[in-house]
């Protein structure tokens, strides 16, 4: 494994660390310790180089430090950097391995329009890519670590991209992003998923991520058509329930989750209506893990 | 001082295959800062090089220039809303900048980003426009009495305005500088000669010369150079335009006299000269016959203007580029406001923001 051979955190500390994800290449600098740890864990089955011995054309250039406010102190700080853009303010340090994670999905849903980008998981199976488009709190990321771990491909947790020419989902197989209860919950059902530093009390509770499985990251350069558009909802105590939605209103929602819609035109409402026209559009209500699986193992062929 | 990459790509002192990676790299990060992604784009399009540059490259090109054609989409559609204003009025309205640009079809507007419409009328004018702005859904995005009257009595536009719905922000001017500025010009000039854009009913555009003139006049009167270098850009896309059309300078040059606007026009052919290659004469730039730079006031300008038409990326910075930006930044509000006027308004402006009354 090349990870063997560089040093990370020497990397990190100079002229930077370059990770492939998917067709994106990030020049990754820290000096942050958590920042480091977080990435020996989470990223050791990707492609690791040295910024400065290697490639040299990036696409993004990913800083993450401390920075000194009034704020620092009562709690040291730290902040995201694209390239000397600092789009985010500046959070508590011991929030870096969640602030890189923002940050690098950010610099995607941002600055890339030749895919139409989905605020949605996207997993494979026998060749198919089922897309879950949902809000926050809906259980996507927690459905998808299950499923992920059962003999799905995990393409995205984040961001599904969806190339305007193929129609098809070009694979970003970053961590996935576990939140409060749902850290509890897998680490005990899947006692061998491995975790990356927790990050405590975020605007969204405790944040934790896990590696992407090493199959997942192996392929991450095989592209794949949609077969399924999957609009998951989490509900304490709710029976399993699993009913088709229209296609029109499948299209308005994944429109409403989409980053780049709007910027794209036409062009985005006719992939849409594409992908949308030969997919199977569920509505997926869940509360019990083993019967979702199992909803999914069993989902339809697509034609 | 040497040139950025993606300077020196534009002025084509470096050759297309000459590139390294590094050069690459740098040439995205630098046309990202400077907001010239879209430009980069439809400039390497025209030498028929898209296909042959790298994929990364390529990815921030298209997507760039998808976002300029989206903007494009959007301002003919509020033009179109315009032309309804226009209809009830009569005066035109006349657009500035980059609205003129696209609507006048400039290729200064080809993958140009930009984010509010400008609009000149006669000062008579102004609140006749504002109320059939207001009627038609804009609303002053200013609600401070001290900010209102501050733009009302000094500036050359009352504060934007932003359609309720739509979100579309407007800047009303009476004039391209403030009241206070000593070369403030004579606004009846610049409405008399501007022209009808083809296709738009009641909505006119400068004169080719007095769009060069505004375009120099905005960016070299203003503090704020983080947009400079797509400016300076503007103006090369401007004067190249100009002078195919056969026009000699010297034209601009009589209308700068004319409009007292010598400065302005004076550093645009400078520097549009010394960083993107663009040829001046020097007989045009003697004919600009006062109000520009003379002896030490050269090479110091040139220190901080070839400074801070720079991309504001850290690889273009040198050890002084900081210094040439702030003291450009003094310089502009001295020349904006006698200093009987700024000290008082500086004072106010801190006191509130003590208070807790601003936060800008």
């Amino acid at each position: 494994m090349k990870t063997k051979k560089i040093d990370i955190a020497a990397c990190l500390g100079s002229y930077g660390l370059t990770i492939n994800i998917g067709f994106f290449r990030y020049n990754i600098r820290s000096s942050l310790r958590t920042v480091e740890q977080s990435i020996e864990t989470l990223y050791s089955d990707f492609e690791l180089t040295d910024y400065e011995t290697d490639s040299q054309l990036v696409d993004f250039h990913v800083l993450v430090d401390e920075v000194w406010q009034l704020r620092s102190v009562f709690n040291r700080q730290a902040k995201f950097f694209l390239d000397g853009l600092a789009p985010f303010n500046s959070l508590p340090i011991q929030h870096a391995p969640a602030i890189i994670e923002w940050g690098m999905n950010w610099c995607v849903s941002s600055q890339l329009n030749t895919h139409l980008i989905i605020h949605a998981a996207v997993i494979e199976k026998d060749g198919f890519a089922a897309v879950m488009p949902a809000p926050p709190g809906s259980g996507k990321s927690t459905l998808t670590a299950s499923l992920i771990q059962e003999g799905w491909r995990l393409l995205s947790d984040e961001l599904t991209l969806i190339d305007l020419n193929t129609l098809q989902v070009s694979p970003f197989p970053r961590p996935v992003s576990l939140k409060n209860e749902s850290i509890t919950v897998i680490k005990n059902r899947y006692p061998n998923v491995i975790f990356g530093p927790i990050s405590s009390d975020t605007a969204k509770g405790n944040v934790c991520h896990i590696r992407p499985p090493s199959l997942s990251v192996k392929n991450q350069h095989v592209n794949c058509p949609i077969g399924w558009f999957i609009f998951p909802k989490y509900q304490r105590e709710a029976k399993t329930e699993f009913f088709e939605f229209g296609k029109a209103q499948a299209l308005m929602s994944v429109a409403e989750n989409s980053f780049n819609y709007s910027v794209l035109g036409e062009t985005g409402f006719d992939v849409l209506k594409n992908v949308i026209g030969k997919a199977n559009c569920f509505q997926f209500k869940y509360s019990n893990l083993d019967e979702a699986i199992k909803v999914f193992s069993g989902l339809p062929v697509p034609q | 001082m040497k040139l950025p990459v993606l300077i020196l790509v534009f002025n084509g002192q470096i050759e297309f295959s000459e590139l390294s990676e590094k050069q690459w790299d740098l040439l995205i990060r630098q046309a990202r800062e400077a907001m010239l992604l879209a430009k980069l784009y439809y400039f390497f399009k025209k030498k028929q090089w898209l296909d042959k540059v790298p994929p990364i490259v390529f990815r921030y090109l298209k997507s760039a220039q998808i976002h300029s054609e989206k903007q494009f989409n959007d301002l003919c559609w509020e033009v179109k809303h315009l032309e309804k204003v226009a209809k009830e009025l009569n005066y035109p309205l006349i657009l500035l900048k980059g609205a003129a640009y696209t609507v006048a079809g400039r290729k200064a507007s080809q993958g140009r980003i930009f984010s509010d419409i400008d609009i000149l009328v006669g000062c008579e004018n102004i609140s006749n426009t504002e109320k059939y702005l207001m009627i038609n859904g804009l609303v002053s995005s200013e609600v401070d009495a001290y900010n209102q009257r501050y733009y009302r009595q000094w500036m050359h536009e009352i504060p934007a305005m932003k359609h309720m719905y739509r979100g579309s922000v407007i800047d009303l001017h009476h004039n391209i500088l403030p009241r206070t500025v000593k070369a403030c010009p004579d606004a009846i000039l610049l409405l008399k000669d501007s022209k009808p854009v083809f296709g738009y009913e009641g909505i006119n555009v400068l004169s080719a010369t007095d769009m060069i003139i505004h375009s120099a006049t905005h960016l070299f009167y203003d503090g704020e150079l983080e947009h400079g270098c797509r400016d300076i850009n503007d103006l090369h896309d401007l004067l190249i335009e100009y002078s195919e059309s056969n026009e000699s300078l010297d034209a601009l040059v009589i209308r700068a006299n004319k409009l007292g606007l010598q400065k302005p026009v004076y550093y645009a052919l400078r520097y549009v000269n010394f960083i993107l290659g663009f040829s001046v004469s020097k007989g045009v730039i003697n004919k600009l016959n006062k109000n520009i730079p003379t002896g030490i006031f050269v090479p110091i300008m040139d220190f901080l203007f070839m400074r801070a038409l720079m991309p504001a990326h850290e690889s273009c910075n040198d050890y002084w580029t900081g210094l040439a930006r702030w003291i450009l930044y003094v310089r502009s509000h001295w020349l904006r406001m006698p200093i009987y006027q700024l000290i008082p308004h500086l004072f106010r402006k801190s006191y509130r923001r003590i208070l807790g009354k601003e936060t800008h």
